[in-house]
């Protein structure tokens, strides 16, 4: 997709962005969730830690990110799976259909962090 | 000249007739997770503030053990699946490749296996 003749397009960019999210929800998002799953099972003192390092900037920014990344991904994996069943295909469909998974996103975001902060 | 149908040819050999498996069962999974994942972020946003006691109570809780074991199991899977496609695209170096192949499924089920067993710690009070 890059090269002389590439013009960026939101659907080629939202469908590469699907995976770039896909991917930092496997490598970041996936073993926090599983650590937060061990530092419960593991009682005050471990959880405490597991509290510390998502209190501190860089962890509230990891947490952040895949709270972005997952509401991203789960908005438009749908948006995917509409795609699979040979519907929403046509251009205008696709991009109306791409403004709502970025407004949605933004808005789960910010409610989550909301509660959340 | 070939005098056989070209659909003998295709049903015949070449396919290992398993070419859809990989494309439907990341979106099998997609689909559990569109519930399970609504259901996580339910679950972890009724968490906050709540502290060590609140998680604790949650997890041990037998649905919520449940739910969130499945949901582990399935998200790891999900991941499998779309890291090799992004692997397979990507990397070019066919020994980085295998050995990334290799990495990122022993990952997800060594986290699998973390995660199962912490919950079910939890869930049954020791």
């Amino acid at each position: 997709m890059i090269g002389p003749y590439y013009k960026p397009q939101m659907t080629s960019l939202m469908s590469i962005t699907h995976r770039a999210t896909g991917v930092f929800l496997s490598v970041v998002g996936a073993p926090l969730l599983v650590w937060w799953i061990i530092a419960t099972a593991g009682g005050p003192e471990a959880f405490a830690r597991f509290e510390a390092v998502i209190g501190n900037p860089l962890g509230m920014l990891a947490m952040a990110a895949t709270i972005l990344c997952l509401c991203y991904h789960l908005l438009n994996g749908i948006r995917h799976l509409v795609w699979d069943t040979g519907r929403a295909l046509d251009l205008r469909t696709a991009y109306t259909l791409g403004w709502l998974v970025l407004i949605g996103t933004v808005v789960l975001t910010a409610v989550i962090l909301g509660v959340l902060l | 000249m070939n005098m056989r149908n070209p659909i003998a040819r295709a049903r015949g050999h070449g396919s290992a007739k398993e070419g859809v498996h990989h494309w439907y069962a990341q979106r099998a999974s997609a689909v559990l997770l569109i519930f399970l994942v609504a259901w996580l972020i339910y679950g972890v946003l009724s968490l906050a503030g709540g502290g060590y006691e609140a998680s604790r109570a949650f997890i041990a809780n037998p649905v919520n053990a449940a739910l969130l074991g499945l949901l582990l199991v399935v998200v790891l899977y999900h991941a499998m699946l779309g890291l090799q496609v992004v692997i397979e695209d990507y990397v070019h170096r066919p020994a980085l490749e295998v050995a990334l192949y290799f990495v990122t499924r022993a990952g997800a089920y060594v986290l699998m296996a973390l995660g199962l067993v912490h919950i079910m710690k939890l869930a049954l009070g020791a």
